[in-house]
């Protein structure tokens, strides 16, 4: 009760020399509470738009099989609505012979069932019936305007005009080329649907309100058993997305973890220095009687009010900046976030910021009362060490572990927020330890003839030096932004450089079997240097060692392979690009009982091996695949290959396309003409424009990243302006003294802009290495890529860091170099 | 030294303050003068005029042939790191370097090659040579100011300055502070000016100049 009493006179005087401490907590706890309500605003909006999102209130997916009328009967029956799309990928060829590969949607005359589609040619459905809508961006791209007659495959369609709105795109997206639509029933005069074609029949269905949407799906499955397939709800409308959604804000939410915990350093430094103000206060209250337990209460409850009001600073600044981002920017994505105040990241943040405010204050605080009265007065020069009490270390331990604990417990990738948390603690050690070398390093350097070099150099280690302090604020946000880069840097140098340099020059997909003689007939004397045909099946997975598709307990980065369609072909020999891990591969004439060589990845996750049974639906045909051998395969060669290929036999009677790689020396316009010229049903994907595309997405995304490991580096600079401001006086009084024994002010401003840039370059260095390690770490175990050195954006990081420490430093230090020294030593 | 009409008028939210209304003074190579007067009367600004750590606002002010007022401020620093030694009341040493440390730093300054073996020496003769490598916080108030003394003296300036150099001291220990200080005066000749409100002090000095309110009375 005392303690109250006390703390709220002290609170009288006001908390200035704590206001680095609410602006630090205040920015790390917006950070997080920002990251999290756009992430709750993603997801609402995801829930909100599943409906318009999926085209119904239920998806029914077939692959490549068309499905039956007896389903349409069946859902019409139950009062359902339905509508018939079909989507595959063709070649959009303009009179001027312009060229386009596009994502061709076919829809119904009900499409869409749900929400509306905008066109420049009036309604949908008007617009369809005679001819094309394709999306803006393929008007520039064929030079042509609504009017003009564009052939796909067989067929000629008058271009009606744009598709600006497509209300379920988010759940098909266009991934190779810009959206195509036509009628449904103009899609078998193009000729596109063919045997093997990689094409997929989807059903949206609508139902009456009230109807159980799951008990629905329950009785299809029994009404229809074994079909194999797909049915999507509105709650995974787009599961990509969602997906997306999860990463991208596990991402941020571990980068604004950063900021916080850079922000915790402030809070440790300026409680400290906020203390070493109060040393009177502490000094009289202890020899007026208070005991240590009410000094530290006094002072904890001053700390905690003030944190508390950052963290609410932080978590309404959090919840308000993402509604003005939806705001402004909100009806530019594909699905809408749902503006408004989701309490679960507020709570979550604010959780944050009091965990970190409590762990870093603590020490400061413990010291502050268990310093002996006379002490604090020479506390500056001869620091007081602090004895660390069992209990003291129990509970910093204990703030340690919830804030650990909370981290890893929110997270989805809890395996990966624990190595963050380790990571943190291992960067926050390696830059505490590099402080210390530099201040080694600093006590024994040579002696050099300038007096402001020597002077700058010993002020690293003087007693009370912010060197460490300066360092690690620094360097933490700024090895943030350096691994950002790197991975960024690695992943373009991966698309842009190292792909290109192996990948073919064309995909030409949907091959027909009585085509392929006369595809490679086109290819000779083309300037094709290589070419190579696969036979390509579309397989649904129906079961793996007996246990159906969908209840097989895969790990979450092989899921993806239990899905949909995959797709397989049939070899006599190893294909290119994979290697043997197991088992072995089957003899050239081999005509036994249908075999395969799986991918040994896939394997692993989904637990199978040699001898075992994979069982997959090849057009209706349940196709029983025993495990010959495993393969690694070298997916970045972007040559062909496939997860399963089959012995030769029971599917190379089955009806099937090819697909083809090409390459091509010099210019490589005339082979795609060529081959979609001759061939109308064959689409052609131009690989650097695909990677060029991925590139493109990788920056975006690591722009979002940046822009979040800024606020690490603004957290830092926070830090940095307390230290140097903290340092002010103490600078003051040094220059003036200088002065007066004859230093210039040359020398003056020389001798500190050595220390802040030795500060900045150890800092830059440190930064580096630190960046170096985490961006292999992400790079290799992550993204399972190959790392690369790229000296460019390290040696930026430094450069980058000596400048703003030299900035800090000639912003902090011209005031006090302005000193008068009379007046200074007068007052002395 | 050649002082004439100086005057210092500062700017105060009342009005400007004239701190030295027109000083008039003299002193020659070698000679040691104590200032006097109450305080306010403008000593400490007399002498921070001469240090060049104050800009006359009127009158010049020459020290060693060199006239202070057309100096700026660098190069005013240069002209003392050579030629003049202050001693502070405070002592104004850097607390964050060691005794050897502050006392080198005037020399490093002038570019003296030997400038840490000259300020170890400097410190022996005022008797800390065991103390070189403590820090101000670790010494006492004597202690400082001997400090403080060394410093002053280990680039041989041809003048003096002190400001109540025992000021915060106790009697027995400002006694010694000041038979070194004399003493070392002594034996390199340098011009002193000290400024003090002890009389016996003042008497030590060849001359005694008393100044009351910023004039020569």
């Amino acid at each position: 009760m005392i303690a109250w009493t006390f703390a709220r006179r002290e609170l009288r005087s006001g908390v200035r020399g704590l206001r680095i401490v609410l602006a630090c907590l205040a920015l790390g706890v917006a950070a997080i509470a920002a990251v999290g309500s756009l992430r709750d605003a993603a997801d609402q909006g995801l829930v909100t738009e599943g409906r318009r999102i999926l085209g119904g209130d239920l998806e029914i997916q077939s692959g490549a099989q068309p499905l039956p009328d007896t389903l349409r009967d069946w859902l019409r029956a139950r009062g359902a609505v339905v509508s018939d799309v079909v989507q595959m990928r063709s070649m959009l060829i303009a009179p001027n012979g312009e060229r386009q590969l596009v994502e061709l949607k076919a829809v119904d005359g009900a499409y869409p069932l749900v929400g509306t589609a905008e066109t420049s040619a009036g309604p949908v459905q008007g617009a369809l019936a005679a001819g094309v809508l394709v999306e803006p961006v393929v008007l520039d791209r064929l030079g042509v305007q609504p009017g003009a007659q564009l052939r796909l495959g067989q067929a000629t369609f008058t271009l009606r005009g744009t598709l600006n709105v497509e209300p379920d795109r988010s759940a098909s997206p266009t991934i190779l080329g810009p959206r195509a639509m036509i009628a449904l029933t103009a899609l078998p005069g193009t000729g596109l649907v063919q045997p093997g074609s990689l094409l997929n029949y989807d059903l949206r269905v609508t139902v009456p309100p009230g109807t159980d949407v799951a008990g629905l799906m329950q009785d299809l499955r029994t009404a229809f058993p074994d079909q194999g397939w797909r049915l999507r709800t509105t709650s995974e409308a787009a599961p990509g997305v969602s997906r997306f959604i999860e990463q991208t804000s596990l991402f941020l939410t571990l980068v604004g973890l950063s900021a916080l915990l850079v922000g915790g350093i402030g809070v440790a430094t300026g409680v400290r220095a906020w203390l070493d103000g109060r040393a009177r206060t502490i000094a009289t209250l202890r020899c007026l009687g208070a005991s240590t337990r009410t000094i530290f209460a006094v002072f904890l409850i001053q700390i905690m009010a003030l944190s508390t009001l950052g963290v609410l600073i932080g978590v309404v600044v959090g919840a308000l900046l993402p509604l003005g981002l939806i705001a402004a920017f909100g009806d530019a994505l594909a699905v809408p976030p749902h503006g408004g105040v989701y309490a679960r990241p507020l709570l979550l943040a604010g959780a944050y910021g009091v965990l970190v405010a409590a762990t870093f204050a603590l020490w400061p605080l413990a010291r502050a009362a268990q310093i002996p009265g006379a002490a604090l007065f020479r506390d500056a020069l001869l620091p007081f060490r602090l004895r660390a009490r069992p209990a003291l270390l129990l509970v910093q331990a204990a703030l340690v572990a919830a804030l650990v604990g909370l981290t890893v417990a929110t997270s989805n990738e809890r395996l990966f927020a624990l190595s963050f948390c380790g990571g943190a603690g291992v960067t926050l050690v390696v830059f505490r330890a590099g402080a210390s070398l530099l201040m080694a390093a600093s006590r024994h350097a040579p002696r050099l003839r300038a007096p402001w070099a020597r002077l700058g150099i010993a002020n690293l280690s003087r007693p009370g030096a912010a060197t460490p302090l300066m360092l690690v604020s620094l360097g933490l946000g700024l090895s943030t932004l350096a691994a950002v880069a790197l991975i960024q840097g690695n992943l373009r140098a991966q698309v842009l450089e190292q792909l290109p340099a192996v990948a073919p020059t064309f995909f030409f997909i949907d091959i027909q079997n009585g085509q392929l003689a006369q595809f490679q007939s086109i290819l000779t004397g083309a300037g094709v240097t290589k070419a190579v045909e696969v036979p390509s099946l579309r397989a649904r997975l129906v079961s793996v060692k007996g246990v159906p598709a969908d209840q097989v307990k895969a790990t979450p980065e092989t899921q993806w392979a239990l899905r949909g369609d995959r797709g397989l072909t049939y070899s006599a020999a190893i294909p290119e690009g994979s290697r043997i891990v197991a088992g072995a591969w089957w003899p050239v004439d081999y005509q036994g009982p249908p075999l395969v060589s799986f991918d040994a990845g896939l394997a692993k996750g989904w637990g199978v091996g040699l001898g075992d049974l994979l069982r997959v639906n090849v057009l209706g045909r349940d196709i029983d695949l025993k495990i010959a051998s495993l393969r690694e395969i070298a997916w970045r060669s972007l040559s062909l290959n496939f997860t399963m290929v089959a012995s030769p036999g029971v599917l190379e009677r089955a009806p099937h396309s090819h697909i083809a790689t090409v390459y091509v020396a010099g210019p490589e316009g005339g082979v795609l003409r060529a081959v979609t010229d001759a061939l109308p049903n064959v689409s052609g994907i131009r690989v650097a424009d695909v990677l060029g595309a991925v590139a493109a997405l990788i920056g975006k995304l690591a722009a979002a990243l940046a822009a979040t490991g800024s606020i690490t580096l603004a957290s830092g600079a926070l830090v940095l302006m307390g230290a140097v401001a903290a340092g002010q006086r103490r600078r003051m009084a040094e220059a003036v003294v200088l002065k007066t024994l004859g230093a210039t002010r040359a020398q003056i401003r020389a001798a500190w802009l050595t220390e802040f840039g030795l500060i900045g370059a150890a800092a830059g260095l440190i930064a580096a290495a630190v960046g170096t390690a985490s961006s292999w770490a992400v790079v290799r175990f992550v993204m399972h890529a190959d790392w690369v050195f790229l000296p460019g954006i390290l040696a930026a990081t430094v450069l980058g860091c000596v400048a703003l420490m030299l900035l800090f430093g000639y912003a902090g230090t011209a005031a006090a170099l302005r000193t008068r020294a009379a007046p200074f030593l007068r007052n002395e | 030294m050649r002082v004439r009409g100086a005057r210092l008028t500062v700017p105060a939210a009342a009005g400007p303050v004239n701190i030295l209304a027109g000083i008039d003074l003299d002193i020659r190579a070698g000679e040691a003068v104590g200032i006097v007067g109450p305080s306010g009367s403008g000593k400490t600004s007399l002498l921070m005029l001469l240090a060049g750590l104050e800009r006359a606002t009127g009158g010049t002010v020459e020290v060693a042939g060199q006239e202070l007022t057309a100096l700026d401020e660098d190069a005013l620093a240069r002209f003392r790191r050579l030629n003049i030694g202050i001693v502070f009341q405070s002592f104004h040493l850097i607390p964050t370097m060691t005794a050897l440390e502050n006392v080198s730093v005037p020399l490093e300054l002038a570019g003296v090659p030997d400038a840490a073996e000259r300020a170890a020496a400097s410190l022996t003769s005022v008797g800390l040579g065991h103390r070189m490598t403590h820090l101000p916080g670790q010494l006492s108030g004597g202690e400082q100011q001997r400090v403080a003394l060394a410093r002053a003296f280990a680039p041989r300036p041809r003048l003096l300055l002190a400001d109540e150099p025992t000021g915060n001291l106790d009697v027995a220990t400002g006694r010694t502070v000041m038979d070194l200080l004399f003493g070392m005066r002594d034996e390199l000749g340098t011009t002193l000016l000290l400024i003090t409100h002890d009389p016996a002090l003042a008497a030590r000095c060849g001359r005694q100049v008393r100044i009351a309110d910023g004039r020569v009375v």
